[in-house]
């Protein structure tokens, strides 16, 4: 029955700690197909790849590949058998250099030893079928994000591999470099390779996908040819429940725009070393103003610049009227402002610590006399934002670590909302979280701005910062671009920006 | 996107290189036989069992590890090295070698079986190396046996150059060959700069690790058999900070101590580099201006790694910034 | 984010789990362990000179330790301990004896000796700290500068010679007994209660353990994480350097080459048994505490029951592994 397919997994079985991850899920791949797997975080397909991979070792059903029986124990040895992985997180060694990263693990060899010059040639040729043209003799780190990414991408598909699986490849391209991916991606299956491709963007996936697999609490729901299934039966699917509810927090989102007050930040001709070069945008009491731009655009440091981290060479910025120029982030706290960063797990949870020790850890001169932490101020705060955040944990002092990713945002939401801010910066407040949780907390930042929260949201889902922000400023390498408010902010014009640096109705920023 | 090499960079690789030539022609220019056939052989003699211990060292290092039992290591080495010594020259060594490749064995199988951070790993195979040490040599030194030649692998030389360093510099050899044109070198920096992402690029990261650590163990070992037949003894109290200044060494030559860079040649020069030092400093003394007593040696190489180390760190932020 | 190594459910109260539970309580359970045992086998166990025996054995470690649980609180390491308790050692007998210069009132001159020694040993720390927090530099090297150059200033001001003394009115600290306590017991005790408070219920605590567990996140929130950094290091010198007079008091003489050698290992060993983290953000003091007698006990029934002290060494080496492997096994993830 597993006539002609490449892969087949069925009834697969996972359990971590007791708890199963993967009950009965399976995945069937032809051979030359594009295959897009599908779900909410959590949902099981990181886990589902993990175990095709030998990652994991899986706790039952069985695997075919290529119609043999597929028993892997490691990364290794799935790579050896044609199955090249791309992670999410790009899993590369930035202080080795480009050919080194491509060449890892097949490396050309000449009488025994390694032969350096035709592995050069080997990266700079992969490389070239991207129209990607750089020294890749120099260490990777010298390069962005971006360029990474496609090395990463080169890599796998010089493993000459019948499957290539790519987890969410496009989170950090730009519009240009996906559409040189997709180009990749067809090239690959007109060779007659694989590809799982795993994402978030729907539209992605209607783009360059034959079929579909969809996936939600660690089983199996769906799995048919695109173009059979429609956007809204896709979602639904995921979410398992009635579209008029996903469309719900979409509304609660967009509704309740009101007027803005008084301003709050003002920042003029902000520059600072290469990422920021001229920005300047204002935010007022109730208002949330999005930054829209493509990777790279200067958002994430401009939003640096304001909370102290970075400090910027030249341009001015005032809070309430008062000229502002934070040297570390405790001067910018103290002024009212708090910043949720894009990085949970890198600059945003500690993740020993409880999710009271979490809350509050912004907060700690304020709930302590004489530098002793006043347990009983924490208590009674924490349990607070625990239940109008709704943050489902076990107690506060459960470890952060153990909650989910959703649940771990509105925590660091709390650590900021506790210090009462005027000004709340929220860079990507909803990158890797899953659908429901996702609507909850843009429905959540709108509450905070009609009470009066000035928001700066910093999203790279033109979605969200079209419906969700009542002014956008959209930056272009380090410069604002483009103010849109209110009617003006269409996905259309806001792309416009990003791509030309001015939109139809550009209204010009600054003075 | 092309950019010319950071001359900052080759400073903070080469600059070893560049300290150690600068320290040589200090010395050439101060002191008559600083150069001298019989001093440079004797400098080389000596400093050839750390040269060992540091190579398997940074070979440890830059999977982003770490060792520190190769000092009690070599001083197991030497005991077993001196009570297999009668059997003859290969015995011997043999003993010392195999001896060493056992504790590397199992720091790597408590490193990459059991995942117990290499730090303390390493400190508990310090101890249990250093108790076996003592055990076996029945808490004295262990006089090696002289009619079966042993000590020529200490003492001896080949043409002019002393045993112990044609051993060194052979170990060297090979460990740069394998650093720059195998994958197994390959992957040990790989593996240092990101050892998750190795994992999952299909890379045998715990087969790499455990091969350092096992090679660690081996050189110490044979730094341990040096050791014996130099000083005629194998010695269960000797090795006592080796690891430290090992690790000193590495970081001398340039070696990331978080991994993912480095380099076998600076290493070598990095232990040169604090082993000339001391040589200095005995002429210095010789010269009768001024007296340092011996214990000036680890104030002035303390001072010295202070100083390699802060413009290690400058060099760091600089670039992190320019990236 | 190692293998998933653990196949242990998650820690719920219905569930008894073994590891979890032995990961938690292991070191306490061989602590009573040795003490059953020692009760029944081993001979003149229950003496009070058995208890003082042991207890001035481990002082001047634990002491040290409290300072370096704190250091690794916050993800970092102080190699240099023992290099400092040579130079306190060396520094307060020059002053006292009246080496640097004469003083004639002994209680001046003592107290003088023992606030310089202390001071410089904090200092030293200090610059660790600055060294760690404001240069970036990896702790491991940081630290080995100072454990390298720190012993061979000891040497240089006494010119390796040992100082041998008899003063009573120093060295209280070392063998004085108020209500029958030795008082480096008393100073032991208070430093490790005042330590287990504030990593506990301070300010100061709460930071250390952010810094360790995510130093980029606690910055961001506001966190002095240089200022933490400084500060860890310091006392971990200071530490040290109450250390360096207990011992050099006990000995009733100070030996630049002998004072603290190899405390540094002994220190990290009793945190790692102890159960702190040794990756940082996660610390307990009272856990280095029971991990410093446990190993302390171990060593001191061996010896007791005619197995030779390099035979307890190999013991010793295979207690922190057991330990250190329990924890992790013990650990949710």
């Amino acid at each position: 029955m597993a006539e002609g397919l490449l892969l087949s997994m069925r009834g697969i079985e996972k359990r971590f700690a007791g708890i199963p991850a993967l009950s009965s899920a399976s995945l069937e791949i032809a051979p030359g197909e594009v295959h897009a797997l599908i779900g909410q975080n959590g949902a099981g397909k990181s886990t589902m790849i993990k175990v095709l991979t030998g990652y994991h070792r899986r706790d039952g059903g069985e695997v075919l590949f290529a119609g043999q029986p597929f028993e892997v124990g490691s990364p290794h040895q799935a790579q050896a058998s044609g199955i090249s992985t791309i992670y999410q997180e790009i899993n590369l060694v930035p202080f080795r250099s480009v050919t080194e990263n491509i060449c890892l693990g097949r490396e050309a060899r000449r009488f025994g030893l390694l032969d350096w010059d035709s592995m050069h040639a080997e990266a700079e040729r992969l490389l070239q079928t991207f129209g990607i043209d750089l020294d890749v003799r120099r260490p990777l780190m010298d390069f962005n994000t971006a360029t990474q990414q496609m090395v990463a991408i080169a890599r796998a598909i010089g493993f000459a591999a019948r499957l290539v699986i790519m987890d969410e490849p496009t989170s950090s391209l730009d519009e240009g470099e996906v559409a040189m991916l997709f180009k990749v991606i067809r090239k690959l299956k007109a060779g007659g390779v694989s590809v799982i491709f795993v994402s978030h963007k729907l539209d992605e996936l209607y783009e360059v996908c034959d079929r579909v697999t969809i996936m939600r609490d660690g089983k199996t729901v769906r799995s048919a040819a695109i173009s059979e299934i429609d956007k809204l039966d896709l979602v639904s699917a995921m979410l398992g429940r009635d579209i008029s509810k996903a469309q719900g927090h979409a509304t609660a989102f967009t509704e309740g725009r009101r007027e803005a007050g008084a301003t709050v930040l003002s920042a003029s001709s902000l520059a600072a070393r290469q990422a920021v070069q001229d920005v300047s945008f204002d935010v007022a009491r109730g208002e949330i103003v999005g930054f829209a731009g493509l990777l790279g655009a200067g958002r994430t440091e401009t939003a640096r610049l304001i909370f102290g981290v970075d400090r910027a060479r030249s341009g001015t910025m005032k809070i309430d009227g008062e000229t502002f120029a934070p040297q570390k982030p405790k001067e910018a706290i103290r002024a009212g402002l708090g910043f949720v960063t894009e990085d949970r797990k890198l600059e945003g949870i500690v993740p020993e610590l409880s999710v009271a020790e979490n809350m509050t850890l912004a907060l700690l001169p304020r709930i302590s006399r004489n530098g002793v932490v006043s347990e009983a101020r924490q208590r009674e705060l924490v349990e607070r934002f625990i239940r109008q955040l709704g943050i489902k944990c076990s107690g506060p002092n459960q470890r952060i670590r153990e909650l989910s990713g959703g649940n771990q945002q509105k925590v660091l939401l709390a650590r900021w909302l506790a210090t009462n801010p005027k000004l709340l910066i929220l860079d990507e407040p909803t990158r890797g979280i899953d659908v429901g949780a996702k609507g909850e907390i843009q429905r959540l930042i709108r509450e905070l701005a009609d009470q009066g929260l000035a928001v700066l949201m910093i999203s790279s889902e033109l979605e969200e910062v079209v419906e969700g922000a009542d002014r956008v400023f959209v930056l272009r390498e380090g410069r604002t671009v483009a103010e849109l408010e209110g009617e003006a902010i269409t996905e259309d014009r806001v792309l416009q920006a990003m791509a030309h640096g001015h939109s139809t109705q550009t209204e010009e920023v600054g003075m | 996107m092309k950019r010319k090499a950071d001359p900052r960079i080759l400073i903070g690789t080469y600059g070893v290189v560049l300290a150690l030539v600068a320290l040589i022609a200090f010395g050439w220019w101060r002191y008559e036989n600083f150069l001298g056939l019989f001093n440079v052989m004797s400098v080389l003699r000596y400093n050839s069992m750390f040269a060992l211990v540091a190579l398997g060292m940074c070979f440890v290092i830059m999977t982003g590890g770490i060792d520190l039992s190769v000092g009690s290591t070599a001083a197991l080495g030497s005991v077993a090295a001196a009570l297999a010594s009668p059997y003859g020259i290969l015995q011997g060594a043999a003993a010392g070698v195999g001896i060493g490749l056992l504790v590397g064995i199992l720091n790597g199988t408590l490193v990459t079986r059991l995942n117990i951070m290499p730090f303390i790993a390493t400190l508990a195979t310090m101890l249990a190396a250093s108790g076996s040490a003592l055990l076996m040599a029945n808490n004295q030194s262990v006089s090696v046996s002289y009619e079966s030649g042993f000590t020529n692998l200490g003492q001896g030389n080949l043409w002019i150059f002393p045993v112990p360093a044609v051993i060194a510099a052979v170990a060297y050899l090979f460990g740069s060959l394998i650093l720059n044109f195998t994958s197994t070198g390959r992957t040990v920096l790989a593996i240092g700069g990101n050892e998750e992402a190795s994992r999952l690029m299909g890379l045998r990261t715990d087969r790499i690790k455990f091969l350092t650590y096992t090679a660690s163990g081996g050189l110490a070992g044979l730094a341990g058999v040096i050791l014996a037949a130099q000083f005629g003894a194998g010695q269960p109290i000797e090795g006592v900070g080796w690891e430290l200044f090992a690790i000193a060494s590495v970081v001398v030559g340039g070696t990331l101590l978080t991994g993912g860079v480095g380099s076998v040649g600076t290493t070598l020069a990095g232990v040169l580099l604090l082993g000339i030092l001391f040589n200095v400093l005995n002429f210095e003394n010789g010269m009768g201006w001024i007296s340092l007593s011996a214990y000036w040696q680890s104030v002035i190489r303390g001072a010295f790694l202070l100083v390699v180390v802060i413009i290690q760190a400058r060099l760091m932020t600089r670039r992190s910034q320019a990236a | 984010m190692t293998q998933s190594l653990s196949q242990t459910p998650a820690r719920s109260r219905s569930h008894f789990d073994p590891f979890a539970f032995l990961s938690r309580y292991g070191t306490l359970i061989a602590l009573l362990l040795l003490i059953l045992f020692n009760l029944l086998f081993t001979r003149n166990f229950t003496t009070l000179q058995t208890l003082n025996v042991n207890l001035t054995q481990v002082c001047t470690i634990v002491i040290v330790a409290v300072g370096m649980t704190l250091v690794i609180g916050t993800g970092g390491i102080d190699l240099s301990v023992g290099s400092i308790m040579a130079i306190s050692g060396a520094l307060a007998p020059m002053i006292f004896l009246g080496t640097i210069m004469p003083v004639s009132n002994i209680a001046v001159s003592v107290t003088a000796a023992m606030v310089a020694a202390v001071l410089v040993a904090t200092l030293l720390g200090l610059f660790n700290g600055w060294l760690v927090a404001y240069f970036r530099i990896q702790p491991i090297v940081a630290t080995l500068v100072l454990f390298i150059a720190g012993r061979g200033i000891a040497q240089v001001l006494t010119n390796g010679n040992l100082q041998v003394f008899r003063l009573p009115e120093f060295q209280w600290i070392g063998l004085g007994r108020p209500f029958g306590i030795p008082a480096q017991v008393i100073i032991m005790a208070v430093i490790v209660l005042l330590a287990a408070w504030m990593l506990r219920r301070t300010v100061f605590g709460r930071s250390i353990l952010a810094t360790g567990g995510n130093e980029r996140a606690a910055e961001l929130a506001g966190v002095p994480v240089n200022g933490v950094k400084l500060a860890v290091y310091a006392i971990s010198g200071f530490c040290a350097g109450i250390a360096g007079l207990i011992v050099i008091a006990i000995n009733s003489a100070s030996d630049a080459n002998l004072v603290g050698m190899g405390m540094e290992l002994d220190a990290i060993a009793a945190v790692a048994v102890g159960g702190t983290l040794l990756t940082g953000g996660k610390a307990t003091i009272v856990g280095t505490l029971i991990g410093a007698l446990t190993i302390q006990l171990v060593r001191y029934t061996l010896l007791a029951n005619g197995v030779p002290d390099a035979a307890a060494l190999v013991v010793k080496a295979a207690i922190i592994i057991v330990a250190v492997w329990l924890q992790q096994q013990g650990r949710v993830r």
